[in-house]
C-alpha cells in the first residue's frame, strides 16, 4: 500500500487536465494564450495575435492576454493598439507586477514615438 | 474501537492520496508561467520621405574650434551613416562652404548694384530669390554675418541663409530635386571646475573594501557640440523639419584628448536622433508574456 499516494497521484496528474470539469472559456483561452507563447517565441507574431485576440474573445476578463496582446503590438510596432491592451490588462489586474513592467518600458518607447510624430512637418 | 483505527488510517492515506494528485497535476498542467522574450519595436521615421530617393548632404554652417574641421567631418560622418542605415542614396558632391555661400549673398542683398552677380553656383540664372534680389527701398538691411563663428549668437545671422528658398530650390533641381540636409553646427572646447563627486575604494583595519563617494575640486577641460539640423525640400526649397541638439563632454584638465576623438564622440550619441528622423529605428528590449 505504501506505492499507493505516488500511484494515484500520478494517476490524477495524467487524468486531471483532460477532465470535462477545465473545458470551460478560460481553459480554452489558455490554450490560445499558451499556443500564441508558443509560436511568439518561434518569431511567428502574427500568429501569436491571432491567437491572443481570440483568447480575449472567449474570455474578456483574461488580464495576462491582453498583456501578451500589449507585447506582441508593441513588436509589430502597433503602438496605440499596444497601449489600449496593455492599459486593459492592467484595468483587470492592476496589481501584477509583470504587466506594470511591461507597461512602464512601452509608455518609455511610446512616449519617444509621441514625440516625434509630435514634431512631424 | 480498535477496528476503527485502520479505517482511519485508510481514509487518512486516501486524503493524502488526493491531495498528492491534485499537487501533481498542478504543478504538471501550469509549467512556467511567465516567459523572457526579446522585442524589437520599430519606430516610424520623423519625416515622410516617400518622396525622395536621393539625399544631399550638402554642408553646414560650422565654426567653434579650428581643431576640427566641422563641416568636412559632419558631412563625411552623416553621409557614411546614411549609406549604411537609410534606404536613401547618398549623393556624392564637395561639401558646400556655406559660410562663403551665405557672405556673398549677404553682400548680394546688400548692395544692389551687385545683385545682378551670380552668388553661389546656385544662383545661376536666377534673378526673383533673395540670393540675388536687391534690398528693396525701406526693406530692413540684414545683420552683418560674422567672419568667424566663435559662439552661438554668431550662427543667428546665418539663419537667414537656410530661409532663402529660392538658393535651396536651385541646389535641388542641380542634384534632381534630392532631400537636402544642411545646419548649423558649432563645436567649442570649454572648461569648468568645481566639485565633483566620485566613487574611490578604501578598505578597513579588517582589509575589508568598500568603495566611499568623495568629492573633490577638479578642473576639468572638454568640449560642447550644438548641431542644428535642417531638412529641406530639394523640390521646393523649403524647410521640410529642423531638430537642433546639445551634448557635451568633459575630462581631468590633465588628460589630453584629441578635439577630433571628442567630436565623434559626441557625435556618436546624436546620430540615432539624425537617423530617427529618416529611417525606421528599432529598439530592442525585453518584455515578459504571461500564461
Amino acid at each position: 500500500m505504501r506505492w499507493s499516494i505516488p500511484a494515484a497521484a500520478l494517476v490524477g496528474a495524467l487524468l486531471l487536465p483532460n477532465t470535462p470539469l477545465l473545458a470551460d472559456g478560460r481553459s480554452e483561452a489558455q490554450a490560445q494564450v499558451n499556443f500564441g507563447i508558443e509560436v511568439a517565441r518561434r518569431g511567428l507574431w502574427r500568429e501569436a495575435i491571432y491567437r491572443w485576440e481570440r483568447a480575449v474573445q472567449i474570455d474578456p476578463a483574461y488580464a495576462e492576454a491582453y498583456n501578451d496582446l500589449g507585447v506582441a503590438y508593441e513588436h509589430e510596432g502597433q503602438l496605440e493598439k499596444a497601449r489600449k491592451a496593455y492599459e486593459k490588462a492592467l484595468e483587470l489586474d492592476p496589481k501584477n507586477p509583470q504587466i506594470r513592467q511591461n507597461y512602464d518600458l512601452f509608455k518609455e518607447i511610446n512616449d519617444r514615438a509621441s514625440a516625434a510624430n509630435k514634431e512631424k512637418p | 474501537m480498535t477496528e476503527q483505527a485502520p479505517r482511519t488510517r485508510k481514509s487518512r492515506r486516501i486524503l493524502g492520496a488526493t491531495l498528492g494528485a491534485v499537487a501533481a497535476a498542478t504543478v504538471l498542467a501550469c509549467g512556467p508561467t511567465t516567459y523572457e522574450i526579446p522585442i524589437e519595436t520599430p519606430i516610424q521615421p520623423k519625416l515622410d520621405l516617400s518622396a525622395f530617393q536621393r539625399v544631399l548632404i550638402a554642408g553646414f554652417v560650422a565654426g567653434g574650434t579650428s581643431d576640427v574641421d566641422t563641416n568636412q567631418e559632419t558631412v563625411r560622418l552623416l553621409r557614411s551613416q546614411l549609406r549604411s542605415k537609410s534606404s536613401l542614396r547618398v549623393i556624392d558632391a564637395d561639401a558646400l562652404s556655406l559660410l562663403e555661400v551665405a557672405q556673398d549673398q549677404s553682400k548680394g542683398a546688400a548692395e544692389p548694384k551687385a545683385a545682378a552677380e551670380p552668388v553661389g553656383e546656385a544662383a545661376k540664372g536666377d534673378s526673383s530669390g533673395p540670393a540675388s534680389r536687391p534690398a528693396a527701398t525701406g526693406e530692413r538691411t540684414p545683420t552683418a554675418l560674422p567672419q568667424q563663428i566663435k559662439e552661438e549668437k554668431d550662427l543667428e545671422p546665418y539663419e537667414r541663409l537656410f530661409a532663402n528658398t529660392a538658393y535651396w530650390k536651385q541646389l535641388g533641381e542641380e542634384y534632381q530635386n534630392p532631400l537636402i540636409v544642411t545646419g548649423t553646427v558649432l563645436f567649442t572646447s570649454h572648461s569648468r571646475s568645481g566639485f565633483v563627486s566620485r566613487d574611490v575604494e578604501q578598505f578597513d583595519s579588517l582589509g575589508r573594501r568598500r568603495v566611499v563617494p568623495v568629492r573633490t575640486y577638479m578642473e576639468r577641460t572638454g568640449f560642447i557640440l550644438r548641431p542644428k539640423f535642417i531638412f529641406i525640400d530639394g523640390r521646393t526649397g523649403a524647410t521640410m523639419y529642423s531638430e537642433s541638439y546639445r551634448e557635451e563632454v568633459l575630462y581631468n584638465a590633465s588628460q589630453t584628448t584629441p578635439a577630433l576623438s571628442s567630436y565623434f564622440e559626441l557625435m556618436d550619441r546624436l546620430v540615432p536622433n539624425f537617423l530617427s528622423a529618416l529611417s525606421t529605428q528599432k529598439i530592442r528590449g525585453t518584455r515578459v508574456l504571461l500564461k
